[in-house]
């Protein structure tokens, strides 16, 4: 009943809508979510409160716990959209994406300052620096994909080569300069990472809430969702259909170095300089666990977007609830790894086994004590 | 032959992959690994083929073999790099070769090639703490003169000639007895820390916690490590505000952490800097930040000196007068920083 198998079945019993509702992937997430409004509602209901604060620049923001979340988000969710297309066609995950982030970051920086460390005037337009990121890192998504498509090798095992060198490369792109960008040498760069001036909702926010459209487009009106699907769930039978898993799973590595390109502009932008050993350190975790919490096969096949996207969210929650009630920084990592452990726990076939078995009992002595 | 082909790829991916692992590991996961102008090292047996090699004497140069960490390492690294650069030059009276990884073993094989090259000094930052006995007994032996820079090493004082580091704690404690010497009536303090365990974090946040322990008026609002990052820094300091804590000074352990608390102040609309609210402390003095300070917008920086090589200089052309040599470090006060000390000694 609480398999697959009931969807086929027209019957629609009371305890058949539950199961239904239950097995629906994007429920992982959701209970995850609702599990911690309802715990910060207990706990400080003052973590909802949302206020309109003036900056030193002289405008109005918006500002608050929820606010935080949201806006520090939005980094984790366009990268969760990439890394569950990345897990789906190929089976496994992407760990570069942290270093990756710090080499686009340098490439945003080091197009914007030229040989300048500090420069008085940008060296070229931002969109400009944009572009050139978004490019070098589809071709580092590229290395990435193409060790995985072509040669076959684990994915985490291609990407731990950009997880250990992309620093170092980060390093030479800006030659070990600190590069900064002040205020005075330009203040629309700060825009992207923080607010422009009158919009009271943080631009990241935006900028995710772009990323989604394009990407629920792109799954609308292309096949991209069938062919990594297909490819996911079993490579040779899609080449039998037709299908190269090869280029889709190539492509799929090339749309995660996109999402990490934009990921690593709002990042740069929010402080206006980089640190490329600290950038998105150990962001490809939080990734990784937003794809997980998100209820997606991290085997590959089937996946669900706006499960991961919803899953990105619930942690960066996390990760402010945590801040907010003064665990220690270093204490977090644990706290999430508990979230893991039940993930894992649960989604593990032998506890689904288990489960179903359980609920099978259930509805079977219920219908037995109805007969009797 | 495809299959033979994809074998030799991935064990070729495997091996630089390897390599790649253990320089980070010996990195503390800091991200770097290689400087750029050097060889991909294969193992510690090779690594002596890497060092640039040294040109043959007899011209009454000093020979001086140095051995750093990677200077792709830190903003404090290269600096420490260029210094050393600038000084140990032809001109001078130096022919230096360089050695740089992150790896202790790596810089060790480093030192035997050095002793084998004859160098007469052997200027030493140790990646690790331990390993260094018997070489520098090798070195002692051939009587090359071995002076430590930047990090100490558990070796017998009699090993070297002098060690030149920075004091980390003397570093907090300036820094901590310049913010009593504001007078405040009452100090709300955010602490936000470094890695757990790094010899700046131990120094730097050392001072403050025993003066908290030890004022009445001093109150640790919330001491949470930023791990030397500004984004994690800015989140710790959003997460206060957001809880409408109150606070009147930031304390963090390096600029780039203060430069993300000052963002989510700049978001909140709290004032800080030079007569303002909040009162920013930094340290580590990157040029940048000290810009910060002659603008008004932090209130004082710590020095951590990466300057070594004038001191090295003055051993080796002026005999060690002390095994260890502390140097001077200086803290920064915005009301009175000028231009002349944010070129001198922005790094």
């Amino acid at each position: 009943m609480a398999t697959s198998q009931n969807l086929l079945q027209p019957k629609q019993t009371t305890g058949g809508i539950v199961t239904k509702i239950f097995s629906k992937q994007i429920v992982i997430p959701l209970i995850a979510l609702m599990a911690l409004v309802l715990f910060n509602l207990i706990a400080d209901p003052s973590f909802f409160h949302i206020t309109l604060k003036e900056t030193n620049d002289g405008y109005n923001v918006l500002a608050g716990n929820i606010i935080s979340v949201i806006d520090y988000g939005s980094e984790l969710a366009i990268l969760a959209i990439g890394m569950t297309l990345v897990t789906s066609s190929s089976g496994g995950q992407d760990i570069s994406v942290g270093a990756t982030i710090a080499i686009a970051g340098s490439v945003v920086m080091r197009v914007l300052c030229g040989e300048n460390s500090a420069p008085t005037e940008l060296q070229s337009s931002i969109i400009v620096a944009f572009i050139v990121a978004v490019i070098v890192s589809m071709l580092f998504g590229a290395f990435n994909g193409v060790l995985v498509a072509y040669f076959k090798i684990q994915p985490m095992v291609a990407t731990l080569i950009m997880f250990t060198a992309g620093r170092s490369i980060a390093g030479w792109i800006n030659e070990n300069k600190i590069m900064n960008i002040s205020p005075e040498c330009s203040r629309e760069f700060a825009y992207f990472g923080n607010n422009i001036p009158g919009i009271p909702v943080p631009t990241p926010v935006f900028i995710a809430a772009a990323c989604m459209i394009i990407i629920a487009l792109v799954l609308k009106f292309t096949n991209l969702r069938l062919y990594s699907q297909s490819v996911g769930i079993n490579p040779n039978s899609s080449k039998l259909n037709g299908i190269n898993p090869q280029t889709v799973k190539l492509i799929t590595y090339v749309i995660l170095g996109v999402c990490v390109a934009v990921a690593g502009f709002i990042k740069v932008s929010r402080l206006s300089t980089i640190n490329y050993s600290t950038i998105g350190k150990d962001i490809e975790m939080d990734v990784i666990l937003a794809v997980a919490l998100g209820g997606n096969p991290l085997g590959g096949g089937k996946f669900n977007i706006t499960a991961s996207i919803i899953g990105a969210y619930v942690i960066q929650m996390l990760t402010t609830t945590l801040t907010k009630y003064d665990v220690k920084s270093t204490e977090i990592p644990a706290y999430k790894a508990i979230v893991v452990i039940i993930l894992v726990v649960v989604s593990a076939p032998v506890v689904r086994q288990k489960m179903t078995q359980l609920k099978k009992k259930l509805t079977a002595s219920k219908v037995g004590k109805e007969v009797s | 032959m495809k299959k033979l082909v994809k074998m030799l790829v991935s064990s070729a991916v495997v091996a630089s992959m390897a390599i790649g692992l253990s320089a980070c590991s010996a990195g503390g996961g800091t991200g770097s690994t290689q400087a750029p102008t050097q060889a991909a090292p294969t193992e510690g047996t090779t690594a002596a083929a890497q060092t640039e090699a040294p040109v043959d004497t007899g011209d009454g140069l000093i020979k001086v073999g140095i051995i750093n960490n990677d200077p792709n390492e830190s903003g404090y690294r290269t600096a420490n790099d260029r210094d050393m650069k600038a000084t140990f030059t032809e001109e001078n009276g130096y022919e230096a070769s360089f050695f740089y990884s992150l790896k202790n073993e790596d810089q060790i094989a480093a030192a035997q090639k050095f002793i084998q090259d004859e160098v007469d000094y052997l200027l030493i930052s140790a990646a690790g703490t331990s390993g260094w006995d018997s070489v520098l007994q090798d070195a002692k032996n051939a009587g090359i003169k071995v002076i430590l820079f930047d990090r100490t090493i558990d070796a017998d004082e009699s090993l070297y000639e002098a060690s030149i580091v920075s004091d980390m704690a003397k570093e907090g404690q300036t820094a901590v007895d310049w913010l009593a010497s504001q007078g405040l009536s009452e100090y709300n303090i955010i602490h936000i820390q470094g890695v757990m365990g790094s010899s700046a974090q131990i120094g730097r946040s050392g001072a403050l916690d025993t003066k908290v322990a030890a004022e009445a008026n001093w109150n640790i609002i919330t001491q949470q490590t930023g791990n030397w990052s500004a984004e994690e820094a800015q989140q710790i300091v959003q997460a206060q505000i957001d809880a409408g804590k109150k606070f009147n000074v930031i304390y963090a352990e390096n600029d780039d952490m203060a430069k993300g608390a000052v963002q989510a102040l700049d978001k909140a609309g709290i004032s800080h800097g030079v007569g303002k609210d909040v009162i920013i402390i930094g340290f580590d003095c990157n040029k940048w930040a000290l810009q910060e300070l002659l603008a008004g917008n932090w209130n004082y920086d710590g020095q951590c000196n990466p300057f070594q090589a004038s001191y090295i200089n003055d051993i080796i052309k002026n005999g060690a007068k002390q095994k260890t040599v502390i140097m001077e470090e200086k803290g920064f006060d915005a009301s009175k920083i000028t231009q002349a000390d944010v070129d001198q000694y922005g790094i």
